[in-house]
């Protein structure tokens, strides 16, 4: 492991200046994921600025009903909050597939967000990898491709994203509040995170140096019918082969509203746009529920290894929409 | 740092901290290159090798200690990071002539053969005790606003961060549930 420099910041200013002094400095977390990968020689920062005792560890009620997030709020903590148990199960479920309970003691939310592919070629410093190493090609695009992408991947990189947490805040249309050097914006989660293309080392729209702060949930009464499927090679503790973030509004038995986000299948928690549309104002059934997963996924490339994926989303789709139609 | 492995070289005092935190209610103050994990500072410059190395990767459990009263795997934590905080390992459960409560139920039930995961299965479980006490839910609870109740899944789902080797996994299993009953 490269030798670093530590730095604890007095504030969030001081956090960002010094990542936008230093060019090849990090920020630290959790560390579940950052620690790991230093061992692995995938990541070499010089300094580590460590931001877990910034005050950004509250949860809080909005006034308008929503919920905000601060961005070193523990997975554990955030999982067990009441208000999230009762008012967005979808997010609660998520956390908990997620890792084991030591993990979510320790990682955070931000950090949670920022976290890196778990595609085996990009760990592995002696493959080749853009991602990791630009310019350097794909060893995964024809190699054991399995656990990688089916949707929106380039011959550049197949990889997916590994949070279970983003794709449930995908599904809620959350606002993830950012400082840049510049000063603090909010980016909705749907355009935090980048598609391959050519540049799959660029994994989000943030300029370096970006520390997410806090996230909102805006308020969604219809999310306390919520739910997260996730399909793992083994029974816990692993990282998903799908998952489902679902949330459904009926009125009598016709869909009002819905909303669906998948996990595993891209390089970013997947929206499933065209699947809500095709389900918004009709009468749900399980057979309705494969046609809207069939039109989301009808642009799914499978790579050799995982053609599985799309008859597996398709029907984690029926069973958490089902789930829910039924509760 | 020593005994590092990869981290073989020498640092200059920019790579290096001086931290006080507790380990098992004493106050230690050590002198540490920033790489060194909180599983290396305890194994090799305070003489606690009670935690073990088993993945150094987040993955096996071995390393878990009470960081602060919450369990971690210490192969994930820098002790840079640790200025002011509290750590129990295994060594600190109990007293140096006592078996808490668990370590007790562990022996009665035999739930090792090796040992080698056991500081970790018991700091684990000494941590989600007291979760499961604070009422936090697990991905096997069905309703997520009832206090958890300890059924055997609920306690396999929830120790899922430590692998055995040796598959002692229904006497582990055993251990906690009396160990909680009886609590």
């Amino acid at each position: 492991m490269r030798a670093f420099r530590y730095h604890r910041p007095a504030d969030v200013a001081d956090a960002v200046a010094v990542l936008a002094a230093e060019p090849q400095a990090a920020y630290l977390g959790g560390g579940t994921n950052l620690v790991d990968l230093m061992k692995l020689g995938v990541q070499r920062p010089d300094v580590l600025v460590d931001v877990t005792r910034l005050p950004l560890d509250t949860v809080e009620e909005a006034p308008d009903g929503g919920l905000r997030i601060g961005a070193t709020v523990r997975n554990s903590d955030l999982a067990a909050h009441p208000t999230v148990r009762r008012d967005y199960p979808v997010l609660a479920r998520a956390l908990l597939a997620a890792a084991s309970g030591q993990l979510r003691n320790m990682a955070t939310t931000g950090g949670n967000l920022l976290q890196r592919t778990r595609c085996v070629y990009f760990q592995d410093t002696g493959k080749a990898c853009n991602k990791r190493e630009p310019g350097s090609g794909c060893a995964a695009l024809h190699g054991q491709n399995r656990d990688l992408a089916v949707l929106d991947w380039s011959e550049q990189c197949v990889a997916t994203h590994p949070s279970d947490l983003a794709v449930a805040l995908t599904a809620l249309d959350t606002v993830v509040e950012v400082h840049e050097p510049d000063g603090p914006r909010d980016v909705p989660i749907t355009a935090l995170y980048r598609s391959p293309g050519t540049h799959p080392e660029r994994e989000t729209t943030l300029a370096r140096g970006t520390l997410i702060t806090a996230v909102r949930l805006p308020p969604l009464p219809a999310a306390r019918r919520s739910t997260y499927v996730k399909v793992r090679d083994r029974a816990s503790f692993a990282f998903a082969v799908g998952s489902v973030a679902a949330v459904l509004d009926l009125d009598g038995d016709v869909v009002r509203d819905v909303r669906l986000a998948y996990g595993a299948v891209a390089h970013r928690p997947w929206r499933a746009y065209r699947a809500e549309e095709a389900l918004r104002g009709r009468p749900f059934s399980p057979e309705l529920a494969a046609r809207a997963a069939d039109a989301e996924l009808a642009e799914a490339r499978p790579l050799r290894h995982n053609g599985f994926k799309v008859p597996l989303t398709r029907a984690i789709t029926v069973r958490a929409l089902s789930e829910l139609a039924s509760s | 740092m020593q005994g590092g492995g990869e981290n073989a070289t020498t640092t200059d005092e920019r790579h290096s901290s001086r931290v006080t935190f507790e380990v098992n209610g004493s106050s230690r103050e050590v002198t540490l290159d920033n790489r060194t994990t909180l599983l290396d500072a305890l194994r090799e410059h305070l003489d606690l090798t009670g935690a073990k190395k088993g993945c150094d990767h987040g993955q096996c459990g071995s390393c878990t200690v009470l960081l602060d009263g919450r369990r971690v795997k210490s192969c994930l934590v820098f002790a840079v990071t640790l200025e002011g905080r509290s750590v129990v390992s295994v060594e600190g459960l109990a007293g140096p002539d006592e078996l808490s409560p668990l370590q007790a139920a562990f022996i009665a039930h035999d739930a090792f053969q090796c040992g080698y995961c056991t500081p970790g299965q018991l700091c684990s479980a000494r941590g989600m005790l007291d979760e499961v006490a604070r009422g936090w839910p697990s991905a096997v609870t069905d309703d997520l606003s009832a206090p958890a109740e300890l059924t055997d899944a609920e306690i396999r789902e929830r120790m899922a961060g430590n692998l055995c080797r040796c598959a002692a996994y229904p006497h582990i299993v055993a251990a906690v549930r009396e160990t909680a009953a009886a609590s």
